[in-house]
């Protein structure tokens, strides 16, 4: 008998082990008899068929609609994975990037075919300028650590044509995300990190001692990883530009501030901003990403091309710019995601999206107060979009955070981002957003409080969990150690 | 929590042992529990010279990744290329077989008073 009773434990076929030989899903149009020439070398040219699965068209949507139930998604449930913004992605973002006039484009058409898309793109550069208070803006990166890489190309033509070369150290505080130091050293530059101080902002003497005229910059999250503001951030910025340094600010954060304060009115010379994050297009597995990068108008020489001009109403494509970096992905991005972008912004209005903000920091205080009796909060003052607990109380009944986390997942709840900051034991990271209701916000404390009881009741039942996911608890380390993730036909 | 008594310790976790003039370091019990299971350790060169309190190598663990230091200064004269192939040696024996590097000091007497002894170690992990 092929079939057993359904469990969602058994396992699932890879779409390659679906495959019948001569089945298809789609007729094709034939093969020209004479393609073009592709200019390769020979050893690169395939001389075999692809090895394309072969289905019909209900088994391919069978088998990703099932795979969709056994995954994790913000349209199925609460997803409070800190620093990256699960909030939910309204369909109509969708509705519009299939609109065929946005679609069907070729980013090769003549620019009179193609004004509107030059205007959507410049609408949105203008809308996030605003909520930036900066002066110009790429669309190129792909996500935001490319922005903050692309932040830090941009941050070493300014020190070269400033002052013949590039600086050499970049600071960053110990809570940074990781991201930080990779784009550091992958531009250039050598690290400089500070520890923050006790109330977990930016040691400003530390920082005082730390700043030379070989500092190229800094880069900070505003508000920093522990969910805090960090309310010296023009006194940082000051110090840092008094000895000819740079400041980014990474935007992971920025569904905190817009509406309500802007890195260009803090000082920023550059900032990135996660449309996938704030601007609610699809994130973790639904992307591709956009990290679009800000800058002051020092900067701006120095952008990517091409860039957008505008003049009496109708657009063009500049691509002639001396000092540009050059190009960091091909054309204006992912420009899916930019219609999506601005099919939020223009949805929400000016005081929908500083109402986002206002929401994101209320339902964050909101879960610092009913979850700091019993999970230790790390710092003991309000937060903004996100709060940062620390699973220490339950490491004492023999449990750590990675079992909290995992049995969470029995309860259909995504976990928090866990261990990250790295200056917090046995972190959780919470970030609600402001999509999520009051409701929702009440069951996640009663999980929470329910599993901290079951820590001292019954502990083996978080170390074993998850319990009722399709696939139980990974061997991380092992995945790790022998990392494996291509398939082999023949293997 | 085991903190062999023959060894010194640093603030940042690492023991060291001196035996017949050399010194062998490794991360101690405490600290392989606080990481988890081990997944890389980037070694050093042999013939590299380390410098008291300043990184050697890394050490990779499925939560975090963190610098190994070294708890005093001098030539590294052996690795344990061991952890290359089976990293969680140090999760297993961090006291044993999964020793990382050794040391030949370059100013122990010196650079031994500010280590800690198994009692200032233990005191130190539970603050």
């Amino acid at each position: 008998m092929k079939r057993a009773p359904v469990s969602l434990q058994s396992e699932t076929k890879l779409i390659f082990e679906l495959s019948r030989q001569g089945r298809i899903g789609m007729d094709l149009p034939p093969t020209p008899d004479h393609l073009p020439d592709p200019d390769l070398p020979a050893d690169l040219i395939r001389n075999s068929p692809l090895r394309l699965p072969e289905v019909s068209e209900n088994v391919a949507v069978r088998h990703y609609v099932n795979l969709s139930t056994r995954n994790h998604h913000i349209d199925k449930d609460f997803y409070p994975l800190g620093s990256c913004t699960m909030k939910y992605n309204p369909k109509i973002n969708d509705e519009l990037a299939a609109h065929v006039g946005f679609a069907a484009l070729s980013p090769l058409q003549s620019v009179a075919t193609t004004q509107g898309a030059l205007q959507m793109i410049h609408d949105l550069s203008q809308a996030l300028l605003e909520v930036t208070g900066m002066d110009d803006i790429t669309l190129q990166p792909a996500a935001g650590a490319q922005g903050e890489f692309t932040a830090l190309l941009m941050f070493r033509a300014y020190h070269i044509k400033k002052e013949g070369t590039p600086r050499k150290r970049i600071i960053i505080p110990d809570s940074a995300h990781g991201t930080n130091p990779a784009s550091i050293v992958i531009a250039g530059y050598d690290v400089t990190q500070l520890p923050s101080d006790t109330s977990g902002l930016m040691d400003i003497e530390a920082l005082r001692a730390n700043l030379s005229n070989d500092v190229a910059g800094l880069m900070i999250t505003n508000p920093n990883t522990l969910g805090l503001f960090e309310s010296h951030i023009k006194e940082i910025i000051d110090l840092v530009h008094s000895v000819g340094g740079l400041v980014y600010m990474d935007g992971a954060n920025l569904n905190a501030l817009m509406g309500i304060a802007r890195p260009g009115d803090m000082g920023f010379d550059a900032c990135h901003m996660n449309l996938h994050k704030t601007f609610s297009t699809p994130h973790g597995g639904g992307g591709p990403g956009s990290g679009p990068v800000a800058v002051k108008k020092h900067l701006a020489p120095f952008l990517p091309i091409p860039v957008i001009k505008s003049e009496n109403g109708k657009y063009d494509i500049e691509w002639d710019r001396a000092d540009s970096i050059g190009s960091v992905h091909s054309y204006f991005g992912n420009f899916g995601m930019l219609v999506r972008a601005l099919a939020y912004i223009r949805s929400m209005g000016g005081d929908g999206l500083k109402a986002i903000s206002e929401n994101a920091i209320i339902n964050a205080n909101y879960l610092r107060k009913k979850l700091s009796p019993t999970y230790k909060l790390h710092c003991d003052r309000p937060c903004m979009h996100e709060v940062v607990l620390s699973g220490n109380n339950q490491k004492a009944k023999g449990v750590r955070t990675t079992d909290i986390a995992k049995r969470l997942l029995d309860y259909g709840i995504h976990p928090p981002t866990v261990y990250f900051p790295l200056i917090v034991p046995e972190c959780l990271m919470i970030e609600p957003t402001e999509s999520e209701s009051r409701e929702t916000l009440d069951e996640f404390v009663e999980v929470m409080l329910k599993i901290d009881q079951e820590a001292g009741e019954n502990p083996e039942i978080l170390k074993t969990a998850p319990h009722n996911t399709p696939i139980r608890r990974l061997d991380e380390a092992g995945a790790a150690r022998n990392l494996n993730i291509r398939y082999f036909k023949d293997k | 929590m085991n903190v062999p008594g023959d060894l010194l310790y640093t603030k940042d976790h690492e023991w060291i042992k001196v035996e017949n003039g050399l010194a062998i370091v490794g991360i101690t019990e405490f600290a392989q529990g606080e990481l988890g299971d081990v997944v890389f350790v980037q070694l050093p060169s042999i013939g590299q010279s380390a410098k008291q309190g300043e990184a050697f190598g890394t050490i990779e663990a499925v939560k975090a990744v963190a610098d190994l230091y070294a708890p005093i200064s001098g030539e590294i004269v052996e690795v344990n290329t061991v952890l290359n192939d089976a990293p969680e040696t140090i999760n297993r024996e961090p006291y044993g077989a999964g020793w990382i590097v050794k040391i030949k000091p370059s100013n122990l007497d010196a650079e031994a008073k500010p280590l800690l002894n198994p009692a200032a170690y233990t005191d130190h992990t539970s603050a």
